[in-house]
């Protein structure tokens, strides 16, 4: 087969894995589970397969027009370079593991098969994204993924939690895809296709009129997709999904579409300074945001969401300074071990029957109940705070690299200013990073107090894949820059002593800061311990996870916040804790901003068309009532008196035909 | 025969079955007086028919041949006419029309009181 052919295999296989999950689902349950896992293990077969016989050369270009479509022409293309064969293996890897852990995380739930269905059309579509070369086909897969993300996320929509968290996720992303719509018709406006490689092309060639509009608003599609300040907001709401959703979705693939995207189409957005600028503004608020709510958060999982947000941030940061190659380096590290990360947490929740850190930090030897968590969580950990040699490092390294190189102003593609706000925002979020993986791990797992209980070993499902995915977070940094260069442009991704020592150096300061100030807070740990303990913790994983999300608010008063005084993010923050708690309020902005002046101006439409437009309805029908009335007074049931009407009726009809007929 | 003689006797008929329709009280004699009106028309018919073709010099005689339609349906009528009023006292008990007002508005259905929770549902689920 040639590789074309095998690489439209790679998408369309999960779509029929979704297909016929669907259909089957009701009719022969004993095929859903193949169904949902060997279809992404093809793909991702093949997806290394085409990634071999790319081998980071040339790009592989096919396309063909099903119809024409008028005056922008709409093909079905491909277009695949080193980058897009890389993020395919990466989005086929997570995907195959994210369905193998569910067969076992949502062992006993009963809408099974319409999860994994959704799992697979999501699959499908984020490859679909991957490996497009024509924007229109990747706006498709852009927005099925939307909508699978809404379904996943309010898979316990028993819980008002999950059905608010799955509308915002929806609402807010759509609120940037509106703005990216245009942008795209404007560049296909400009450009005369929907061709990555020929609007590329027409962006060398100059042919791009506006670069700065088209940039901005693709930008917004960008941030709402990829969690970006300010439409970051729904991230980490989205928790309230199943685990292994938020692995797939949340931290490896979804999000990181638009910062792919942005990859992808990084000629267009170089062609304008002020978008750059833009650009390095928003990661950088992004990441040191978000890693300060991180900081904050008490359920484990929005610890993860935050910290995907500020990863995330790193990746539009090597963008804003123009290296791409950085920017996806550190997607394929962040997406093993962040998957990595929510899979060994879903384990944890399990095992604790809570998602609550404070409830975790007073269970003795929860490390022994889950072993294969406790050392793959580690690793991932170590991987995330950006410690050598785990995987972490090198990627972050590239991106701080790359935005010293740009401060010193050797650069033509990104101006300087870029280069120095992502510097030292990306330095400062190094440490906090590590602060917080710090307060994760000692929280979790370095609890005193009560033993924890014991709910017989995980199903093995579930810790086989986290040792699978626990290989790429140690070793793909070290070997991909080493052995991969030609896929990454070409350009050196081997870490700078300078941004080397810096980095690492800012991480264990802030490691050891979390360190000294769990250790003050522990005389603190000595009281009993909180609620949001799930009420059935025998039971199987998901129904635990939705249980503990379901009784944090009851046991805490928020979703995001515990009265914990041990807690060492309160010793760290100080007063900004609370605020970095509930993200620094922008939730209530946005309340007071949008939600409420909505709400207003619904409930005036409501009043006017409920006492105003009524009123009129009400007062026309009334005279036809009067009307009505005086007629039915005739409605005696005799038959006889009808006739005698008619009769009447007819006399006088005749009377004056004639007269009229005889001119009287 | 002068033309008036037929006339004026269906108009006579014609009369008394309309006074019978009007006036009488049993089902059966109000359907037997629709027959007097049937058959007032049906010689119209005829002596219209008579007194038309006189003059003409080929006719078809539509008038008797809708006469004999006439007959045939009304004997049809007559037929299920007498089937319902059976079926009727056979249910009543009685076949005296007075008595028989089902279809009379009742007390009860003074319209706006009743549609208005009907109106809020209808609005509720649209």
């Amino acid at each position: 087969m040639t590789t074309t052919t095998l690489a439209v295999l790679v998408p369309l296989l999960p779509f029929l894995g979704a297909a016929a999950g669907l259909l089957l689902g009701r009719t022969a349950p004993g095929f859903v589970r193949p169904l949902a896992v060997l279809p992404p293990l093809a793909s991702l077969v093949l997806a290394v397969l085409v990634a071999a016989r790319q081998g980071g050369g040339t790009a592989v270009d096919a396309h063909t027009e099903l119809t024409p479509t008028g005056s922008v022409p709409i093909e079905l293309a491909l277009h695949i370079d080193g980058f897009a064969a890389l993020v395919a293996v990466l989005v086929a890897c997570v995907a195959a593991c994210v369905q193998i852990y569910s067969t076992g995380y949502l062992r006993d739930d009963p809408r099974y098969p319409s999860y994994a269905a959704l799992v697979s059309l999501f699959t499908s579509a984020m490859l679909l994204v991957v490996y497009s070369g024509d924007l229109i086909v990747l706006l498709v897969g852009w927005e099925v993924m939307g909508i699978c993300s809404y379904f996943l996320v309010g898979h316990y929509w028993e819980t008002p939690e999950a059905r608010a968290a799955s509308l915002k996720a929806f609402l807010v992303t759509k609120l940037g895809d509106v703005p990216f719509l245009i942008g795209l018709f404007a560049l296909a406006g400009d450009a005369g296709s929907f061709r990555l490689t020929r609007i590329l092309g027409a962006v060398t060639s100059g042919g791009i009129d506006h670069p700065t509009p088209v940039a901005l608003l693709l930008l917004a599609g960008v941030a709402g997709k990829s969690a970006q300040f300010p439409l970051h907001t729904w991230l980490p709401d989205a928790m309230a999904g199943p685990t292994p959703v938020s692995a797939l979705i949340h931290a490896a693939t979804m999000v990181a579409a638009g910062v792919y995207f942005i990859a992808r189409l990084l000629p267009l957005f170089e062609a304008s300074r002020a978008a750059m600028v833009v650009l390095a503004v928003m990661a950088a608020v992004t990441m040191a945001g978000s890693a300060l709510a991180a900081l904050a958060q008490d359920d484990i999982k929005r610890v993860l969401a935050y910290s995907t947000v500020g990863q995330l941030g790193y990746m539009t940061g090597a963008l804003a300074v123009g290296d791409r190659g950085a920017a996806v380096f550190h997607l394929l590290t962040h997406g093993a071990f962040k998957a990595l990360l929510f899979l060994a947490a879903g384990v944890v929740i399990h095992a604790a029957g809570t998602n609550s850190l404070a409830a975790m930090s007073r269970m003795r030897g929860l490390r022994d109940r889950v072993p294969d968590a406790y050392w793959t969580m580690t690793v991932a950990l170590l991987a995330l705070a950006a410690i050598p040699p785990f995987s972490g490092f090198f990627s972050k390294e590239s991106v701080l690299g790359a935005a010293e190189h740009v401060t010193q102003g050797h650069t033509g593609h990104a101006p300087g200013a870029a280069g120095w706000i992502v510097l030292v925002a990306g330095l400062l979020t190094a440490l906090l990073t590590a602060a917080y993986a710090a307060r994760l791990w000692l929280l979790a797992f370095r609890g005193r107090g009560t033993e924890a209980p014991d709910h017989g070993r995980q199903p093995l499902t579930m810790t086989v894949v986290l040792w699978v995915l626990a290989i790429p977070s140690l070793a793909l940094g070290g070997l991909a820059y080493r052995l991969l260069p030609d896929w990454f442009d070409g350009r050196d991704l081997t870490p700078t002593l300078l941004t080397s020592i810096l980095g690492t150096g800012l991480a264990l300061v802030g490691g050891l800061l979390t360190y000294g100030a769990w250790q003050r807070g522990t005389a603190l740990a000595a009281r009993p311990p909180l609620g949001a303990v799930a009420a059935h913790p025998e039971a199987d994983a998901g129904l635990v996870e939705a249980e503990a999300i379901a009784t944090h608010r009851p046991a805490y008063g928020d979703i995001a916040y515990a009265p914990d005084p041990a807690d060492p993010g309160r010793l760290l923050l100080g007063p900004l804790h609370r605020p970095a708690a509930a993200g620094f309020h922008l939730d209530a902005v946005y309340e007071a901003l949008f939600v409420r002046p909505v709400r207003a101006g619904a409930s005036l439409v409501r009043f006017l068309d409920r006492e105003v437009v009524d009123t009129y309805v009400r007062g026309a029908a009334a005279l036809p009532r009067l009307l009505g009335a005086a007629v039915r007074r005739a409605q005696t049931g005799n038959v006889q008196t009808y006739v005698s009407a008619l009769l009447a009726g007819t006399v006088v009809l005749a009377v004056a035909v004639l007269l009229v007929a005889t001119g009287a | 025969m002068h033309l008036a003689y037929p006339a004026v006797l269906s108009a006579l008929l014609f009369c008394t079955g309309l006074y019978g329709v009007l006036a009488r009280r049993n089902a059966i004699l109000v359907l037997m007086s629709v027959e007097l009106m049937l058959n007032a028309v049906n010689l119209n018919l005829v002596a219209f028919d008579v007194w038309l073709s006189r003059t003409a010099r080929e006719t078809l005689h539509s008038g008797q041949a809708l006469t004999l339609f006439t007959i045939a349906i009304a004997a049809a009528e007559i037929g299920i006419g007498l089937a319902i009023v059976l079926a009727v006292y056979r249910n009543r008990g009685t076949s005296d029309i007075d008595k028989l007002r089902d279809t009379a508005e009742g007390p009860d259905a003074e319209g706006p009181d009743g549609d208005h929770p009907a109106a809020e549902k209808a609005e509720a689920t649209a």
